[in-house]
C-alpha cells in the first residue's frame, strides 16, 4: 500500500514512465491504482520517430505489470517522509 | 502528506474510455485498434471492430480482426486515439497485406544477418 499512497501523493504531476518494451512516454499522472497501473495525462512519447502509432494517442493507461521505471521530478520527493513511511511499514508486517 | 489507508473508491479506471476508438499496445509488440466495449479489473477488454495495424518502416497496413477479448496479462497499454489528430504521420504510405508482410521478413532477415554477423566478428574481440 505505501506505493500506491505514495503515487496519490504524486497525481498533477510530469512523470516519465518507461516501461519495460523501452517506450517512454511522459505525462502527467492523472490516476493509480492498488496494482499501481497508471493513467497519464497529455501523454507524448519520448522517440515519436520510432512510435508512429502513439501519435494522436494523449491519454493513456498503463498496466502496472508492464512498468520499468517511473522518472520523477527532483522536487516530487519528501524523503523524510517516505523514510518515515517506509519503517513503519517495515515494523508493521 | 495524508497517508490514508486503502480506499476502495480510488482509481484507474477504464469506464470513461468505453465506447471509444482505442489503441491496445501488447506485450508481443502488436497494435490493435478498435472500440473498448468492455473491461474488468485485471485489464481483460473486449475490443469491437478490432484492426491490427502492423508498421514496417514507413509502411503499414491495417488487417481486421473482429470482435476480440484480450487476456490482461498480455496488455501493455490502452491508449485513447484523438479523434482531432491525424493517427499517423502524413509521410506514411498505406500498403497491402502482401507488400507489409514480405518488408516484415525482409526487416528480420535484417537483423538476424546482422546478428550472424556480430557472432563471427566476435572472435575478433574488438571490443
Amino acid at each position: 500500500m505505501l506505493f500506491f499512497s505514495y503515487f496519490k501523493e504524486l497525481v498533477g504531476k510530469e512523470v516519465t514512465v518507461e516501461l519495460k518494451n523501452d517506450l517512454a512516454i511522459r505525462g502527467t499522472l492523472h490516476s493509480v491504482d492498488q496494482y499501481l497501473n497508471i493513467k497519464l495525462e497529455n501523454t507524448r512519447v519520448v522517440d515519436q520517430v520510432k512510435y508512429p502509432h502513439m501519435l494522436s494517442v494523449r491519454n493513456c493507461f498503463i498496466r502496472g505489470s508492464v512498468v520499468r521505471y517511473v522518472q520523477l521530478p527532483p522536487d516530487g520527493v519528501d524523503i523524510e517522509i517516505l523514510h518515515d513511511a517506509t519503517r513503519r511499514e517495515a515494523r508493521g508486517s | 502528506m495524508s497517508w490514508a489507508g486503502f480506499d476502495p473508491f480510488y482509481g484507474t479506471s477504464l469506464a470513461e474510455n468505453l465506447d471509444k476508438k482505442l489503441l491496445v499496445i501488447l506485450r508481443d509488440g502488436r497494435k490493435l485498434i478498435g472500440i473498448l466495449r468492455s473491461f474488468d479489473q485485471f485489464a481483460n477488454v473486449v475490443i469491437e471492430d478490432a484492426v491490427e495495424r502492423i508498421i514496417v518502416g514507413e509502411q503499414f497496413c491495417d488487417v481486421s480482426l473482429g470482435l476480440y477479448i484480450i487476456r490482461g496479462e498480455n496488455v501493455v497499454l490502452i491508449g485513447e486515439l484523438d479523434p482531432a489528430r491525424e493517427e499517423l504521420p502524413s509521410h506514411m504510405q498505406r500498403v497491402s497485406y502482401k507488400m507489409i508482410e514480405e518488408a516484415r521478413k525482409a526487416e528480420r532477415e535484417a537483423t538476424e544477418l546482422k546478428g550472424s554477423m556480430r557472432k563471427r566478428m566476435e572472435f575478433l574481440d574488438l571490443e
